[in-house]
């Protein structure tokens, strides 16, 4: 049933029916809805048995989750942001131990300087502790996604991070038809854990590995992944046809076949890409789109295919590698190794700034004219920047970059220097 | 027949030999059936404190539980010498995470156990002073404030010894580390820093909390049993010589474990809901110098360029641990160590081997 709902209390009721044992709750915009939503469920005993476990910090969140999962419990917790760099150290342990937990990455920028705001940086810079990563475009999407997060990690007994755009998609009221418990429990089987801790049949969990079989274990965890480029898009499959529509799979094209020019993008984005290409199309020009919905596995094959006949691939990113440029181009450009084209990686919508059609559509105009450099900042304030950097040319005490900036924009009040 | 001599007392140690003792009495080591949860094989130096301490800790809380129990273990060395691949000494199921977050994954067992309607099965958290006292302090200091169902056991060496005995805060003053050498003048440790983490836990006012020492394994035993007869979050720091770290002599674990607590060094009580329970009480006090004479961490303060101005303030810091906990015996002769009007712990009081 249709109903005009928050992103977050979507997710936290769709959460509620994949029948989480184990909910750990540390407090961090954006994701804070979730939760707060998980805690009203569980205390109107709306969610039982689970226990709601209310930490001290993002590192104890998945901490707690690691010792539930391991006890053979289904847990899940979400974060953002700074909290995905503090839980850093149990992100990879938790993908090397192969415990099944989901979480919600609400994105959001990583300071300094703080910034709420959405963009990808969070979980690109975890983008290789093991987790599988899918991303959302849609609210309707993040909340399907929850369901088949929990199919693929226990069925891979991997962690699975769900990443949907903060404030975008976590605060937007939209219509969704949020899965209902009769259609979770007939989708979601019980958790039946490969490794638990048992008293009647002891094991030891997290022991340590030397060189002699390091290599062998972590490869185990790639094969795992691997095997998830088979899974998610099977899942994906049977969740169509059990809930009548379409979310999740590996990648998904928006008139990217035959397209000359097609632009790469994950997230909440696509929507406004997806308009601006329907506004080329109409004035001839041949561009598509391509979404990468499962960032981790990377799916080289199906990014290939999609890419491989295309004049030129604008990547457009929001999360900037610093030293380099673009995080997913990168992968991009592995996908598609040996192929000539032309590549460009626009960085774009970096702490939350928002992502137009018009800037959309010069960029892609530019890029269908080659006319782009090979790495571009979408809306940059060039005049803002050379300011600064002058500044620090001239040597001495020249202050600290953000409020020298916001200084120049008129944000912070003037002080005489 | 002849007449066998029984000598109650050995080596000067006040220990009961536990052969003298009924049958209930007796230690949980001295039963066939204990689990050896911490089974032999593992990689300990000689004379590890921790080792020992963790075995009859684990085995008694194991005979508390009827064997439903579960640990979850911090990094260190104890991690370490008893899980090199493809090897494991463990007999009881037992995670290992991370340094910092043994008491956090010990409540996400506890959690899940809770949910599973399997309170019957326990959990205990376990970890050196670093994993308990420094990197893991926050997640410990979460498990009591929500009094998550979980005893927690600090095996405090006092110092970093997995990684090359650097100092902690656990550490006490002028001990020798890696990184507080007696060089130029500089004392070792400074005195003023440190943890009192059993104070600390106290103050989240938890059911219990109590310290031991392996110089005192029945003591330890005892305070196992009682911590699994509680619910809700409990803590137990228990003193572990580091023959390695100390630079003591491995045959001098538990000697220098019954002197820090002869010293008044290491008050050894119990606490139940934030206040003081039982004390330990010390037959015949011992002068700190006793202790710190046979670590070579403490070396520095004696000989030639000794430092008897330290040995002072160590002394003065012992004779206040007796002052504050009264851990002398009230009526002058040799009492037997157990605080008037609280439970006694065992007969041998100074517990029996």
């Amino acid at each position: 049933m249709f109903r005009q709902i928050e992103g977050s209390a979507a997710v936290a009721e769709t959460v509620a029916r994949c029948r989480p044992e184990v909910v750990c709750a540390y407090p961090i915009s954006p994701q804070t809805h979730i939760v707060e939503g998980l805690s009203d469920l569980v205390r109107a005993g709306r969610l039982e048995p689970c226990e709601y476990v209310t930490v001290e910090s993002e590192f104890a969140a998945l901490s707690v989750c690691i010792g539930a999962s391991a006890a053979g419990a289904r847990a899940y917790t979400a974060t953002a942001s700074q909290g995905l760099l503090y839980m850093a150290e149990a992100l990879y342990n938790a993908s090397g131990l192969g415990l099944p937990i989901v979480m919600t990455v609400a994105n959001r920028a990583i300071g300094a300087p703080i910034n709420i705001w959405n963009d990808h940086s969070d979980t690109m810079s975890q983008r290789d502790c093991g987790w599988i990563q899918l991303y959302a475009e849609t609210n309707q999407e993040a909340a399907d996604l929850h369901v088949q997060a929990f199919r693929i990690a226990e069925r891979l007994s991997l962690p699975v991070m769900v990443c949907m755009d903060g404030f975008i998609l976590t605060h937007a009221y939209e219509r969704i038809d949020v899965p209902t418990k009769a259609q979770v429990d007939a989708f979601l089987p019980s958790f039946e854990p490969r490794q638990v801790l048992d008293p009647a049949d002891p094991v030891t969990i997290g022991a340590m590995v030397g060189p002699e079989a390091f290599t062998e274990v972590r490869y185990l965890a790639h094969a795992k992944q691997l095997q998830a480029l088979d899974l998610i898009p099977q899942v994906a499959a049977e969740f169509a046809d059990a809930f009548g529509r379409s979310s999740g799979g590996l990648v998904r094209g928006y008139k990217a076949e035959n397209a000359e020019t097609v632009v790469v993008a994950l997230g909440s984005v696509l929507g406004t890409i997806e308009d601006t290409v329907d506004e080329l199309r109409e004035e001839g020009v041949s561009i598509g789109a391509l979404a990468i919905k499962s960032f981790r596995p990377f799916p080289l094959e199906e990014v290939r295919a999609a890419l491989g006949a295309a004049k030129r691939v604008v990547v457009l990113e929001k999360a900037l590698a610093v030293g380099i440029g673009g995080i997913v181009s990168a992968n991009v450009r592995m996908a598609l190794s040996g192929i000539q084209l032309h590549g460009y990686t626009a960085i774009a919508g970096l702490g939350g700034r928002p992502i137009t059609k018009k800037s959309l559509r010069a960029l892609f105009t530019d890029a269908v004219a080659d006319r782009l450099p090979p790495l571009s900042f979408l809306d940059m304030d060039w005049k803002r920047v050379e300011a600064e950097l002058q500044r620090m040319g001239e040597g001495g005490r020249s202050g600290p970059h953000a409020e020298n900036v916001l200084r120049e924009a008129g944000i912070v009040a003037a002080r005489s220097h | 027949m002849a007449e066998q001599r029984v000598k109650l007392y050995q080596a000067g140690t006040f220990v009961v030999g536990n052969r003298l003792l009924e049958p209930d009495e007796r230690t949980v080591q001295a039963r066939m059936d204990r689990s050896n949860s911490l089974t032999s094989g593992h990689r300990a130096c000689q004379g590890c404190g921790e080792a020992l301490g963790a075995r009859y800790a684990l085995d008694a809380a194991m005979r508390a539980t009827d064997g439903k129990l579960i640990a979850a273990n911090a990094t260190g060395c104890l991690e370490v010498f008893s899980t090199p691949f493809p090897e494991s000494s463990w007999q009881l199921p037992w995670i290992h995470s991370l340094f910092g977050n043994a008491p956090a994954v010990a409540s996400g067992v506890a959690a899940a156990l809770r949910a599973k309607g399997r309170e019957d099965i326990r959990v205990i958290g376990q970890g050196g002073d670093g994993g308990t006292v420094d990197i893991g302090f926050g997640c410990l200091s979460g498990m009591f404030e929500r009094g998550d169902d979980v005893l927690f056991v600090c095996y405090d060496n006092e110092a970093y010894m997995n990684t090359g005995v650097q100092r902690s805060g656990a550490t006490p003053p002028a001990a020798r580390t890696a990184n507080t050498k007696p060089i130029d003048g500089h004392p070792g440790n400074a005195f003023g820093q440190g943890k009192d983490m059993p104070r600390i836990a106290m103050a989240h006012r938890i059911p219990y909390v109590a310290t031991a020492t392996v110089a005192d394994l029945r003591d330890l035993e005892c305070k196992v049993e009682r911590a699994m007869e509680l619910r809700g979050p409990r803590y137990l720091h228990l003193f572990v010589p580091c023959p390695l770290g100390w630079g003591a002599q491995a045959c001098d674990t538990i000697k220098i474990a019954r002197l820090v607590r002869e010293t008044g060094l290491f008050p050894v009580f119990e606490a139940e809901d934030g206040e003081v329970t039982t004390v330990a009480k010390i037959r015949r006090q011992v002068p700190v110098e006793e202790y710190l004479r046979p670590q070579r961490r403490y070396a520095h303060l004696f000989g030639e360029h000794g430092h008897p101005e330290i040995v002072a303030r160590l002394q003065a810091m012992a004779d206040e641990n007796i002052r504050r906990y009264d851990l002398l015996p009230n009526d002058g002769c040799n009492a037997l160590a157990t605080h008037e009007g609280v439970k006694t712990l065992h007969p041998a009081g100074d517990g029996a081997l």
